[in-house]
């Protein structure tokens, strides 16, 4: 494994202001990523998984989300002291970010030439912006996401491509300029599954091509395992268990992340199991001990009270559970 | 096991504006042919602009079919829902994909429930409220739920709800359209282990419409898969995933993320994906999918193939099992 971390998040919480108080969401989360490395982060719907990821680029809303303890370090800098020119620097050249939409991230009044280029125009320094150059970048970044036709599509408005070719422009905007992380928020989730396939299959190889890492945000465990090193799974707000992703689907410790697994149904067939009881616990007023407790059918009176401790297991493997103290 | 549904050669035709040469139709669905077994679960499969919701949605008679029929215990119920006869309507129910969307916020769910025991069933005051109350202990929900609104409770619950609705008329057969994608996984398996659970209890008959082919392999009996409209494939649900026949049924189930190796050794050897599904207003000649398919031979962009039996109850609608195929080889080598 690479050795260089290139992004380190310690003890980070995000809260949102709401009436009658805050909404906890993300809490004392400890996340790393290795310089070349493909990281998964994967849990459920409102586990806070993309709270963290707009927590790294500082695009949280800013008038009601608070971050009150934490530090998330990119390349030796805490990116929650940045300036405004610091961050802008960070956003155009360091960490690019692909979200799962690609029909609300890209701006229906422009063309998709207008949107592309002006990402290149500001990734480049001042002197090297001329328009022949930029465009020329641009027709070369659509060729490596391979959309046929480039010209025509620089000239056409995001309603006149499919799904698909709109995730590949968002792709192409995001390793147009080289970065070093690239956060994927579940690039293939609203596309049908052959388009899904190829899109992973682009991201694999640009990834691999460009040395880039990139953390990728999925509630798939299934899409998780085909494209990443390593995997934190997550719930309401904490990472329950980080490990190399054979080993996670190997041997699963976290009692969540073995409900959710055995929640997979599987092609092999067999039926799935029972699911897990219960819901994600409410923002306002989270457990006190272990957020995953009430749901929990291995919890005792020290899981009520206490949050677990991350606990290393060996061999890379992490899980947040009492269950593992020696 | 007797034929409770069937589709003969249905066709749904949506006109989506003009040209030079005439109204320009999108068709979506265009010659479908299934018979549905009481007491089973039959599988549709199909990527998004495939017609599979606009199949089950005629099917429920929101549409009236362009052409073909629709024969629901050999009877034709090929016309909309509001000319179809109570009796007929409370045999037929659907549950939604999107349970946020289908269930009123305005209503408490004991009113939600109560619409279709009044209706179908003339149920009223305690009687209803037992009903109801029976209906929510179906798909363990308390008592209480009957006061609250569909807002303040969670996804798999409401998706809950919509189920005890659909099952509030004592129907036979039930649609399910996407019932679980707008779901966690964890709380998918908890809703599907329920329908099959209800499934024996109350003996219905489903038809399962999904995207996902992990879990239609886990409820169906069989599956059909369908593309631009029209079936590729239909075989029972082991089969269909350990010998699949069509090129696009092997595409879908090599693109499927797995989470073990067993599974991995399951799926055919990678086809890879390619090309989209294109617009069902344009939909390409002869087989629809000879653009994206891995294994096309000159006859397939001009022929349309006709549905085959390969082997019992497993059928496939592709050139490479129609004598077509053997004329296009002997083209090519002499060519």
């Amino acid at each position: 494994m690479p050795e260089e971390i290139l992004l380190d998040i310690k003890g980070l919480n995000v809260w949102y202001r709401v009436y009658g108080g805050y909404l906890k969401v993300v809490h004392n989360l400890s996340l790393q990523v290795y310089r070349g490395e493909r990281v998964g982060l994967v849990g459920e719907a409102g586990c806070g998984k993309t709270t963290t990821m707009k927590a790294i680029l500082r695009i949280l809303p800013e008038s009601v989300a608070h971050i009150p303890r934490g530090e998330i370090i990119f390349r030796g800098r805490d990116v929650l002291k940045m300036n405004r020119a610091e961050l802008q620097k960070l956003r155009s050249r360091g960490i690019a970010m692909i979200f799962q939409d690609p029909t609300s991230a890209l701006n229906p009044v422009f063309t998709v030439g207008e949107q592309l280029e002006d990402v290149i125009r500001f990734a480049l320094p001042p002197e090297e912006r001329q328009k022949k150059r930029i465009h020329d970048i641009a027709v070369q970044a659509l060729k490596e996401v391979y959309l046929p036709d480039q010209e025509r599509i620089l000239q056409s408005y995001p309603v006149q491509l499919s799904g698909g070719m709109r995730q590949r422009i968002c792709i192409s905007m995001a390793i147009t300029t080289p970065r070093e992380l690239l956060i994927a928020d579940e690039p293939g989730t609203s596309l049908d599954v052959t388009i899904q396939d190829q899109i992973l299959r682009l991201l694999r190889e640009l990834v691999e091509k460009h040395g880039t890492s990139i953390i990728l945000i999925t509630h798939s465990l299934g899409v998780a395992r085909q494209m990443t090193d390593r995997i934190y799974v997550m719930y309401a707000g904490s990472i329950v268990e980080a490990a190399p992703s054979a080993t996670l689907f190997k041997e699963p410790l976290h009692p969540y992340t073995v409900g959710l697994l055995a929640s997979v149904p599987k092609i092999s067939g067999g039926g799935i199991a029972e699911g897990i009881p219960g819901r994600i616990p409410n923002y306002l007023n989270p457990p006190n001990g272990c957020r995953f407790q009430p749901r929990c059918s291995l919890s005792d009176d020290r899981c009520l009270s206490q949050s677990p401790p991350i606990l290393d297991v060996g061999g890379g493997h992490y899980v947040a559970c009492f269950r593992y103290e020696r | 096991m007797a034929v409770i549904l069937e589709c003969r050669d249905l066709t749904k035709y949506f006109r989506v504006g003009r040209n030079k040469q005439g109204p320009v139709y999108l068709r979506a669905v265009d010659g479908v042919s299934f018979e549905v077994q009481e007491g089973e679960t039959l599988g549709l499969v199909g990527e998004s602009g495939s017609g599979k919701s606009t199949l089950a949605y005629t099917i429920v008679g929101m549409y009236r079919p362009t052409g073909g029929h629709i024969l629901f215990r050999g009877q034709d119920i090929g016309m909309e829902a509001d000319r179809r006869s109570m009796a007929l309507k409370k045999e037929i129910q659907i549950v939604f994909q999107d349970p946020g969307s289908s269930l009123n916020p305005r209503r408490t769910i004991g009113q939600i429930l109560g619409l279709p025991l009044v209706l179908h069933r003339g149920l009223r005051g305690a009687a209803q409220e037992e009903a109801a109350i029976e209906l929510l202990r179906k798909v363990e929900l308390p008592p209480e739920y009957l006061l609250k609104s569909p807002s303040s409770i969670g996804g798999g619950e409401k998706q809950m709800v919509a189920i005890a609705r659909a099952l509030a008329s004592e129907p036979s057969m039930v649609v399910l359209d996407e019932p679980t994608s707008a779901l966690d996984v964890s709380v998918q398996a908890k809703i599907i282990n329920k329908l099959i659970a209800l499934q024996r209890e109350m003996n219905l008959t489903y038809l399962f419409i999904t995207h996902d082919l992990s879990v239609i392999r886990n409820v169906a009996t069989r599956i059909a898969i369908m593309y631009l409209g029209r079936l590729c494939e239909l075989a029972q649900a082991a089969e269909f995933f350990e010998q699949p026949e069509h090129p696009y049924t092997r595409m879908l189930i090599s693109s499927v993320p797995v989470i073990s190796d067993e599974e991995e050794r399951l799926k055919p050897k990678k086809v890879e994906s390619r090309g989209e599904i294109p617009s069902p207003v344009n939909i390409p000649s002869g087989c629809s999918f000879h653009p994206r398919c891995p294994e096309r031979a000159s006859v397939c962009s001009k022929v349309n193939p006709e549905m085959v039996l390969v082997r019992p109850g497993h059928y496939v609608r592709c050139h490479q099992f129609t004598s077509c195929w053997s004329d296009t080889k002997k083209v090519g080598e002499i060519g």
